[in-house]
């Protein structure tokens, strides 16, 4: 029998309106008593004194490699990396080799990663292969676990595909996820298009290319009564479209990576492969549209697009380098930092955009911290300075740009599923 | 004797307006030098050279190889394809035998935007940008400042315009920066699909008629249109292009005053230039080849000399 004292940490629960200093007192990985002082005589006593225990965090967007490409991230490595970042779930996307679009793989993904202590859920591809043109067996997918729809990584552009997913999707009232770029305007761009591009002489990708497809894909949601949800969105443009949905009431969410709140194109400035990612980093207006956004409550989620890549593979000329960079375990401090110093959100806002909203997104069941509870915690320190160093990363993969930031906001660790990871 | 305030010549995007000066000074020291019966001085006795090409270029290559060995350098040129970046060594090995073979300079060329820079923050040689995508390509503008200096007698406050395919010129992004910083006025012209984004806010005046341009301008710089790349794609077809931006004898005929025109060839006679002009009294194309090698010299030796 175990037995877990978690003292004086500020207990932030928007399920169960708490916000306060308690003491947690987790047996057998259930929650036994919630309050303002416990003593327990047999038990593990953690001091989380200045910290912040919330319902474990998830992050609704990550891309482990496996299957097919382990030697980037393996569900395993992926899983460690999320513990460390603070969160107890994460939701993949469906770009393996193969993809995720047969009940098989989504079942081989659970299975795997059944006794890891993050929940991995697994999202399902909208189309056989990615490949846009067939719909993939989304009952099938949906029974074997997985809790959304994507072809991430490519956009779904056939309206007429678009639609009938959507339709198709709602009898599992789960929603379909975008990755919002009209493929014709993307046209083998490197970076965001605008002042930027064109003094480093890099191919551009519009905002254009994100605006539009979110402004056809809300028509086309509120034509079919849809559940949609935009990952990564990146442009003014964007968040602006789901703010007028959201207005008129429908099922529309969208999710905002701390890359895309935090740095700007100006950032490319020296081709550090680092900071090539898809959506692109966009330019300062927009970096402050998503914090306006996430403070006004247009953007529903973080989420990290985890992405890591071999440096291998990053380490080379800027257009042919893939997109994408590791984010799971800086994802808080940059949040911190970014958003919760400056006044943009809460800590408890925070906690909304980081577990709450992304556990309802997905249909996940909501979690409680209260007696009787499961204990699903995330702990982390909202002031701590820290400094990034990508040698330190749990994830096997090192594709950062903020190696050496100096943040503030660490996480301290996780509790799901029985077990207790501390990372100090 | 004054120095850069580089060791690397990547680009004249922030190159102050005195190393400008400097480089196009020696120049005509240099260009005196190409008049001699023997065209060889020692300077870079001594230094290798590595001429590092991944895409082909004849033309720049041979302008560098000639002003290297002008300068009594040991020249070394590699050639490779990056046409597969899958097959055979990244750029990163690159640098590590470059490194390994302890060269003193390296002019590249690439094809992709950054390669230079990504090059010379791994290695310890000086570093030449001999064009990287459609980024900058310095030693070209510099040799057009050139030309146009020479022709007119200044720089400042003369009217250049670029005609062409700004959008994918390395040449026009190094004109632009060089220009503006000596004072120059600049403009642009070409289609607006060939446009990049706020060129405006490098301080390039918009054109898009090519009659009102040239009224405008004292010198053009006329960009050759990629045939492969572009016709029907961000235009429709090379005989409207020719039409509507083509550099004409009877365009130039109708101006109230003469235009100097440059090019950086090589020339698509009867596309964006017609053979009339491109051989007739206003064009320096020839003498920006001979220029080409003289600041070539010059950026070579005031790099391969100058102390830390
Ligand atoms: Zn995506």
């Amino acid at each position: 029998m175990s037995t877990y004292l978690f003292k004086n940490g500020h207990l932030l629960d928007p399920v169960t309106g708490t916000d306060g200093v308690r003491d947690i007192l987790v047996v057998d990985g259930t929650i036994s008593e919630v309050r303002e002082s416990i003593a327990a005589a047999n038990a593990e006593v953690i001091d989380l004194a200045g910290a912040v225990v919330a319902p474990g965090f998830c992050d609704m967007h990550v891309h482990f490699r496996e299957p097919g490409q382990e030697h980037k991230e393996s569900l395993a490595s992926g899983a460690l990396a999320a513990a460390a970042g603070g969160f107890t779930a994460v939701a993949c996307m469906p770009n393996t080799k193969p993809a995720i679009d047969t009940a098989e793989t989504a079942m081989s993904i659970r299975q795997k990663s059944a006794h890891f202590p993050v929940d991995v859920h697994p999202i399902g591809a909208v189309t056989k292969g990615r490949e846009g043109k067939e719909l993939a067996p989304m009952a099938e997918l949906h029974a074997a676990g997985a809790v959304a729809f994507s072809d991430d990584g490519s956009c779904v552009h056939d309206t007429k595909l678009l639609r009938i997913a959507l339709e198709y999707a709602s009898m599992f009232d789960v929603p379909l996820i975008q990755h919002a770029e009209d493929p014709f305007l993307f046209a083998g761009g490197a970076m965001n298009e605008g002042y930027m591009s064109t003094v480093l002489g890099l191919p551009g990708i519009p905002r254009l290319a994100e605006d539009v497809i979110v402004s056809r894909d809300i028509a086309v949601a509120e034509y079919v009564d849809g559940n949609y949800h935009v990952a990564h969105v990146s442009t003014y443009g964007a968040v602006q479209a789901v703010r007028a949905a959201k207005e008129k009431g429908l099922k529309v969410t969208c999710e905002v990576t701390p890359h895309h709140f935090s740095l700007n194109d100006e950032h490319v400035r020296g081709y550090d492969t680092n900071t090539k990612m898809n959506p692109p980093l966009r330019t300062r207006d927009d970096v402050v549209a998503m914090k306006e956004a996430l403070r006004d409550g247009v953007i529903d989620a973080i989420a990290t697009d985890h992405a890591p890549h071999a440096i291998f593979e990053k380490e080379v000329e800027y257009v042919y380098a893939p997109f994408g960079i590791v984010g799971l375990e800086t994802a808080i401090g940059i949040a911190v930092t970014e958003l919760v110093e400056t006044g943009y959100l809460t800590l408890w806002e925070l906690v909304e955009k980081m577990s709450t909203n992304p556990r309802r997104i997905l249909r996940l069941p909501e979690i409680r911290v209260e007696p009787g509870a499961q204990a699903n915690l995330t702990f982390f320190h909202p002031t701590r300075e820290w400094q990034v160093d990508v040698a330190q990363f749990r994830s096997r993969s090192k594709n950062s740009p903020f190696h050496g930031a100096v943040l503030r906001g660490r996480p301290l660790g996780i509790f799901n599923k029985h077990q207790f990871v501390w990372m100090l | 004797m004054s120095q850069l305030s580089t060791n690397h010549l990547l680009g004249l995007d922030g190159v102050p307006r005195e190393d400008i000066e400097l480089i196009l000074n020696s120049t005509d020291t240099f260009l005196e030098v190409l008049e001699r019966p023997v065209k060889k001085v020692p300077t870079l006795q001594g230094k290798t050279v590595v001429n590092l090409f991944f895409e082909n270029s004849t033309r720049t290559r041979i302008s560098f190889e000639l002003a290297e060995r002008r300068l009594s350098a040991d020249v070394v040129n590699f050639s490779a394809s990056t046409s597969s970046v899958s097959k055979g060594e990244t750029l990163l090995d690159t640098a590590r035998n470059i490194e390994a073979m302890k060269v003193d300079m390296v002019v590249m060329r690439h094809a992709a935007a950054g390669a230079c820079e990504f090059l010379r923050t791994r290695c310890t040689s000086r570093f030449i940008n001999a064009g990287d995508g459609s980024h900058e390509h310095p030693t070209q503008a510099l040799l057009d400042m050139y030309t146009i200096r020479k022709s007119l007698g200044t720089l400042e406050g003369v009217n250049v315009c670029i005609i062409g395919d700004i959008a994918h010129s390395r040449v026009a992004l190094s004109n632009i920066f060089g220009l503006v910083t000596m004072g120059a006025n600049v403009a642009v012209c070409g289609p607006p699909s060939l446009m990049p984004r706020h060129i405006e806010k490098l301080g390039a005046r918009v054109f898009t008629n090519v009659d009102e341009a040239l009224g405008w301008c004292d010198a053009i710089n006329v960009l050759r249109i990629q045939l492969e790349r572009q016709a029907g794609a961000s235009f429709p077809s090379l005989r409207e292009y020719r039409n509507t931006f083509g550099i004409t004898v009877e365009r130039l005929d109708g101006l109230a005053k003469p235009v100097l025109v440059l090019h950086p060839g090589p020339i698509n006679r009867g596309v964006e230039i017609d053979s009339e002009v491109a051989d007739g009294a206003a064009a320096v194309i020839l003498p920006q080849v001979t220029n080409g090698v003289a600041v070539r010299m010059a950026v070579l030796y005031l790099l391969g000399t100058k102390t830390e």
